[in-house]
């Protein structure tokens, strides 16, 4: 009986958290304009998406595209970035060192509405024009966090002396990095891309604030704005379905490593 | 190869602290070409940071550091002629066998042919042919040891540092190992820097120990050196077990302790001078000719250690010795024992009394090792005084408690001298205090210390 009201605890709370989701995919088989009423199964908003039947779809396909050369990029520059300030944070003695990891934490905590507003300011009182450049540069401040995150436990698993060890065998320290300590912390980087990839393109708060007024549009604001112009346009119920698929697969992989990793340590 | 006179490394008044610690004390020293040499200590004493000094990781603060009489301290590690063989191996755990050898050849840009020509004869050299295709991490402790091994020396260097590269292995394996590296070492003629904190491995494996403690170099020496003539009680206590005792030079080559007088070989300590004094367990002989004897005593114990027996004895004037024999004496009875003059080990005693620096604070007051402690009233001494205070050894109270004493401390290293024990106290101001007691004490014993104020001898300090 006990274990009945745990398991019905535990299906009530996904429920909860995924009836959104699926009532999106469901209704994204039926061609409603209002979502909610079912007019009979169709894949026509799927045909639509894809064939560029649809009102200003045009606008669309470039949101999707800026979202992702945005994400692209902002993933690729955070990962760089927060793996040489990880190993810079992992060097450090005592105090300084929780001093610094404390620092690294609170973007990460912060409401997106702040950071994106103090970064407007920001980019307003440096006279930066705002555009692609400026929310790419926001993406990389709230992404190398995340990045930092999932490398330092990489470091810490590392035999300390493993670094020199390199130069000891006449590594300069730049052929040391790349050849002892990138492959060492790799599966730590690509977390931490993938993780600052999924942050960048599920932003909305930071872009909405940093994209300035040349009419640049991601997913989120496009979704945003689509659905103040009177309603959704029912195509986007497909797009969202697809998108929650593509994540789902991403975090299976995240998962599958990681057990694999840990099986490799043990 | 045998060691030369030529030397390969020098460090000249080398110093390096940690922030505010200081880890090595001016040390010199210098290595000869071909040989090899151990750096020995207990655990913080420096050698490591030596050895790191050398390999080009740390700089250090004070002092130069040589190779062939060049000046080194700017050539970065990647660059000096050595390579080292660390602790936990610190193999590429991503690269193979064959991948973790060859990493530094294949910098240097060796043609490829010739890199696997010397990854086969170092792999072979160290036992481990057929692994070159292995995965580092499914090796055992020792043979990620020899291929750590391998790969440094697959690189010809002109010295092999070790740092404490067997430490991480069992004894059996270990044991083994050290015949080996001696092996190498003889076969390849180059020279080997090897750091441990096991005296019996430094005995077994060098041609020169360099022992340390507290950053400081406590003797340099042949292993036969150290071991039958330590210079200090430290090093006696620390290489071998040894009996250690107060003493007193009589004149040259006659010395007493324990309450009896003995010939012994040493001169020119000037007459009747207190010293320490070190027998070895196996230098105390059993007779049952009265001609011969020079004490008696009573066996206390009595343990079978293996190849010889382990017996304290109580001395019948009172003083506890430890023997190692071959044959057994039952426990309890009496016993006829001689020392030859020449196991008997005479050295200068380090310092008598403990002396500390201070200020009078009033008349009946001194400040000193960071508290205030009370004195007998002084007279010409006014408060603001510089002073220097001098007191006995057996006159310091250790307190079990530390918030009884007016300072705390630390029991940093104990020495069983026979009839009591001497301890060094480190207090938590980093001052070291003296302390001869009979209650015993284990290392890391956390103690209040007190001075009764009619113990304390104060005198004026000339400010110069």
């Amino acid at each position: 009986m006990k274990k009945f009201f745990a398991q019905a605890y535990i299906w009530f709370l996904l429920a909860l958290l995924y009836a959104p989701l699926i009532l999106i995919a469901i209704f994204s088989f039926t061609e409603s304009r209002v979502l909610g009423s079912w007019t009979g199964f169709s894949t026509q908003l799927y045909a639509n998406l894809f064939s560029g039947e649809m009102q200003e779809s045009g606008s669309l396909l470039a949101a999707v595209e800026n979202t992702l050369l945005i994400a692209f990029v902002s993933a690729t520059v955070s990962m760089i970035l927060g793996t040489i300030a990880a190993v810079g944070i992992h060097n450090l003695q005592g105090r300084k060192k929780q001093a610094v990891s404390f620092l690294n934490n609170i973007p990460m905590i912060n409401p997106d509405v702040i950071t994106g507003v103090s970064l407007f300011l920001l980019f307003v009182f440096l006279h930066f024009s705002q555009g692609y450049l400026t929310v790419i540069l926001a993406h990389i401040s709230f992404g190398t966090p995340y990045v930092v995150l999932s490398v330092m436990p990489k470091l810490r698993q590392m035999n300390p002396n493993v670094y020199e060890a390199a130069l000891d065998l006449g590594a300069t320290p730049a052929q040391a990095l790349w050849k002892v300590l990138v492959p060492q912390l790799r599966p730590g980087m690509v977390s931490g891309f993938i993780l600052a990839f999924t942050m960048s393109l599920d932003d909305f708060a930071v872009t909405f604030f940093t994209r300035g007024t040349i009419g640049l549009e991601t997913l989120s604001t496009y979704i945003y704005a689509d659905a103040r112009k009177g309603g959704l346009t029912p195509e986007l119920r497909a797009l969202m379905t697809l998108i929650f698929l593509i994540i789902l697969i991403l975090l299976v992989i995240i998962n599958v490593r990681q057990a694999k990793m840990q099986k490799a340590n043990e | 190869m045998a060691a030369t006179e030529e030397h390969i490394i020098d460090l000249k008044h080398v110093s390096k602290r940690f922030g505010d610690k200081v880890v090595l004390d001016d040390i010199s020293l210098y290595i000869r070409k071909g040989e090899f040499v151990t750096l020995l200590g207990p655990s913080g004493c420096g050698k490591t940071t030596t050895l790191r000094l050398i390999s080009g990781f740390l700089a250090p603060d004070e002092g130069e550091i040589l190779l062939d009489g060049q000046d080194i301290s700017g050539i970065p590690p990647y660059k000096r002629p050595f390579n080292t063989v660390f602790q936990r191996y610190a193999l590429f755990p991503h690269l193979d066998v064959y991948e973790n050898i060859a990493f530094g050849l294949k910098l240097q840009k060796v043609p490829e042919d010739e890199i696997e020509k010397r990854v086969k004869r170092v792999l072979k050299l160290v036992s481990m042919s057929d692994y070159e295709d292995r995965d580092v991490e499914s090796l055992s402790g020792g043979q990620q040891q020899r291929v750590a091994i391998a790969r440094a020396l697959v690189n010809q260097p002109k010295i092999l540092l070790l740092d404490e590269p067997l430490a991480a292995l069992d004894l059996k394996m270990r044991k083994d190992m050290q015949i080996e590296l001696k092996e190498m070492h003889k076969k390849l003629g180059i020279t080997f820097i090897y750091v441990t904190h096991d005296q019996e491995e430094a005995l077994t494996l060098s041609d020169t120990i360099v022992v340390m403690n507290e950053g400081k170099i406590q003797q340099i020496g042949t292993p036969i050196d150290i071991y039958n003539e330590p210079v200090n009680c430290f090093v006696a206590d620390f290489i071998g077990e040894s009996n250690i005792l107060k003493g007193r030079m009589m004149h040259d080559r006659r010395v007493a302790f324990i309450k009896h007088e003995f010939d012994c070989v040493d001169e020119g300590f000037g007459e009747d001078v207190p010293v320490d004094v070190v027998v070895r367990p196996e230098d105390i002989y059993f007779t049952t000719d009265p001609a011969r004897c020079q004490f008696k005593a009573t066996v206390n114990s009595c343990i079978f250690k293996g190849v010889h027996y382990e017996m304290w004895v109580d001395t019948d004037t009172g003083y506890e010795l430890m023997i190692q024999d071959y044959d057994p004496y039952p426990v309890g009875s009496e016993v006829m024992l001689y020392i030859d003059p020449d196991d008997i080990q005479v050295m200068h005693k380090e310092r008598t009394r403990n002396v500390f620096e201070g200020e009078m604070v009033d008349e009946t007051h001194v400040e000193m090792l960071g508290g205030v402690f009370e004195c007998l009233p002084q007279e010409g001494i006014a408060a603001g005084d510089k002073v220097r205070v001098e007191t006995k050894f057996e006159h310091v109270d250790l307190l079990d408690h530390q918030e009884d004493g007016v300072i705390a401390g630390e029991v940093h290293f104990l020495l069983y001298k026979g009839d009591h024990y001497h301890l060094t106290i480190l207090t938590d101001d980093g001052d070291h205090i003296w302390v001869d007691t009979n209650d015993i004490w284990d290392k890391g014993d956390l103690v209040g210390i007190n001075f009764a104020p009619k113990d304390l001898k104060i005198s004026k300090r000339d400010e110069a």
